[in-house]
This record gives C-alpha cells, sequence and structure tokens, in this order.
C-alpha cells in the first residue's frame, strides 16, 4: 500500500499501488489544480506511477486570508 | 511529461498556457512574469527601496526571494497578529528565509499591550477575523513604508487572489472597490505609499511549485482564521471552473485589468486626482483616510470601549 499524507488538514490516507497521480486525485475528489503532488523533494505531475512502496503528500496551495 | 521548452523531466504542467516545465525552466518562467509585470505596470526599478509584506506563506517569500534574485532592493516586514502557535511558527520560516539570504527585515508586532491577539479583538469588534486582520496589516505596513522611505510597497497577492476578489466585488457589484483593484495603486497622496502585486500573472499552483524547486520552506498550513473565508469559496468555484477550461481565471482578471486601463484613458480625472479630493489626514493617527478616522483608528477605539465595558 502507498501511503499518502494530505498536508493542510494532515489527513493520511492508502492506496493500492501502482496508481496514477491523476487517478488518485479523482478517487480522492480533489481538483488537480488546487495542489501540489510530492515524492521526497520533487514533484510529480499527473501521468506519473506512485508505487506501493512511495510515501507521497498532497499539498493544498490554496490559502484563504487577506 | 516531458518539459515543453528543454525536454527534460517536467515537474509542473500549466494547462493555461498548454505547457509544461522542468525545474528550472518553471524558475525562469516565474521570474519572467514577475519582470514582465513589473515592466509592464511600471512597478518599481531596481533603483527603488521596496519593502515586501512577508507572512511565512509561499506568495510572500516566493515574491521576497523573486526580487533578490532579479537583483531589486527588497526588505522584508512580518506583521505579528499573535494567532497563536500559527504566528510563532510563521515568523520563524521569515526569519530562516532571511538568515540564509543574508535579507534585512522588520517584525512589528501588532498584539496590543497585554498581549491580545488577532482572535480575541475579532470578537471584541464582531468583525470576521480576516477584515481585522487586513486591516491592522495595511495599516503598519503602510506605515513602516512611509516612515522608512520605502518606495513601493510589495504584497503576494497572486493571480487566484485577484480573480476570487474580483469575483466577490462583481457579485456585489462594489463599484468602488473595482476601481481599486488593479495590480498597481498609485502613491496617491502624501502619507501614502505605491502598493504593487509583482505576482498578479501566477497562480497560486505556480508559485507553490517555484517554492518546492528552490527550497523555499513556507508555512504549509493556512491561518486557523481563514478557515471557511468568504475568498476560499470564490477560490473553489473559481477552481471548478478553470479545470473545465484552462485559462478561465488569467481571462476573468486580466480582461477587467485590460477594460479598466480602457476606461481610465476615457477618464480626464485619474484615480489619484479622485483620491486627492477624497482624502485628508486621520484625526488620530495621520494616514490618509476619507472618514474622520481611519478604519485602523475606528478599529483600536472600539476594542478599548469595549474592554471598558467589560
Ligand atoms: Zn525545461
Ligand atoms: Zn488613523
Amino acid at each position: 500500500m502507498m501511503k499518502i499524507y494530505i498536508s493542510q488538514s494532515e489527513k493520511t490516507c492508502e492506496f493500492q499501488g501502482p496508481k496514477q497521480v491523476k487517478a488518485i486525485l479523482k478517487d480522492l475528489d480533489i481538483i488537480p489544480e488546487t495542489v501540489l503532488v510530492i515524492r521526497g523533494d520533487g514533484l510529480l505531475t499527473e501521468d506519473e506511477m506512485v508505487s506501493d512502496r512511495d510515501s507521497i503528500e498532497i499539498r493544498p496551495v490554496i490559502s484563504g486570508g487577506v | 511529461m516531458k518539459c515543453r521548452k528543454c525536454s527534460d523531466k517536467a515537474v509542473l504542467s500549466i494547462p493555461r498556457h498548454n505547457t509544461a516545465l522542468c525545474g528550472l525552466c518553471l524558475t525562469e518562467y516565474v521570474q519572467i512574469q514577475v519582470e514582465r509585470a513589473i515592466g509592464r505596470e511600471k512597478m518599481c526599478t531596481k533603483e527603488n527601496k521596496i519593502l515586501v509584506a512577508v507572512s511565512g506563506g509561499k506568495d510572500s517569500l516566493a515574491l521576497w526571494d523573486i526580487l533578490l534574485k532579479l537583483g531589486y532592493h527588497a526588505d522584508g516586514l512580518y506583521v505579528n497578529l499573535g494567532i497563536g502557535q500559527y504566528s510563532v511558527r510563521s515568523r520563524k520560516k521569515v526569519e530562516v528565509f532571511a538568515e540564509l539570504r543574508n535579507a534585512m527585515w522588520f517584525s512589528q508586532d501588532a498584539t496590543n499591550d497585554e498581549g491580545t491577539g488577532i482572535r480575541e479583538l475579532a470578537d471584541l469588534v464582531r468583525r470576521p477575523a480576516c477584515a481585522a486582520c487586513g486591516c491592522i496589516k495595511r495599516y503598519h505596513f503602510n506605515r513602516m513604508a512611509v516612515d522608512q522611505d520605502y518606495d513601493v510597497l510589495a504584497t503576494g497577492h497572486n493571480l487566484d487572489d485577484e480573480a476570487a476578489r474580483l469575483m466577490g466585488n462583481v457579485l456585489h457589484w462594489q463599484q468602488e472597490f473595482l476601481e481599486k483593484q488593479g495590480p498597481v495603486l498609485p502613491a496617491s497622496m502624501e502619507g501614502f505609499a505605491k502598493k504593487i502585486k509583482p505576482l498578479y500573472r501566477l497562480t497560486e499552483r505556480e508559485i507553490a511549485a517555484y517554492c518546492v524547486v528552490n527550497g523555499i520552506d513556507y508555512i504549509v498550513q493556512d491561518c486557523p482564521l481563514a478557515t471557511g473565508s468568504r475568498l476560499l469559496v470564490y477560490k473553489e468555484a473559481l477552481n471548478v471552473v478553470e479545470q473545465a477550461s484552462p485559462g478561465s481565471k488569467q481571462s476573468f482578471y486580466w480582461g477587467f485589468l485590460a477594460q479598466q486601463a480602457e476606461k481610465f484613458k476615457l477618464d480626464h480625472q485619474s484615480m489619484s486626482e479622485r483620491d486627492i479630493a477624497l482624502l485628508h489626514p486621520c484625526e488620530e493617527c495621520g494616514q490618509p483616510t476619507s472618514s474622520a478616522m481611519c478604519s485602523y483608528c475606528k478599529l483600536m477605539a472600539k476594542t478599548k470601549t469595549h474592554k471598558k465595558v467589560s
């Protein structure tokens, strides 16, 4: 199982890999425009595959305030 | 996915430009957009002293980083609003950032004598926290810029911020706010600093990606008081539209700017002329305002009377 950490809300979840970034976001009901997907210290584009051994961070980029 | 410019591995796809970029090309793209914004809108020159309003978040730190890299004289100003651990951590991010770059910055404490933070303040005057916070920050940023002789005050407002604000202003037809929604607000009179938004051509996602690629350590958690803010609702709506039709955000905001520019050409009285006709010094603090007391001093006066009662 791959480990997914959603920063900002500090939630975690798991998925069966391998799975494409685009599919992960779709399953989590997340609009790609609103997040970055990070593995290690690198960014992943939507076409990339995430394997069972991977840990990724989904980082929302939308901030509120003024 | 490959970088459309150099065929290296892409790190970010940018649907609104129908492109994808590697880390180096993304960095170059972001810097070019900022230079273009500064040049086209005549924001400032390399001879100017710029004060950057920094919060420890992605936008303001990216802006500061870009301005320094492009060779501008840019110092930072952080305003501590006393939002518990959030303020402590965000201030630390600013401190580390500045230290690494040997950059000059100020820290302004906006909690009052008894250490009351913005949360308590907002409760006290029954205003949304973001409104009170925005008012206090604007006051301190402007004051510092004027007192320390900065030529311009730069903020990290991005395309998403401006498009969301425009959506709010249009939904409620707030004509008087629409007029002030440009990326540059001139120093219309003595006591008002010129304000610029060099990131208005870039989306939040592009700026966040710039931070990750360039190792800028920013505070990822959003301000706890912003939860459920109006602006977030508009951003969400715009992102749904953007996803279905890439480029919508920029055509909405940039289209508005183009129309405003046309309007000003026809309008003989410039914004600063109109401002001067309306503004005079606040009777409390001397900063320009259109009523007897500026909104910051009104807020402070309210907190004082509330305290006397309680
Ligand atoms: Zn490239
Ligand atoms: Zn005042």
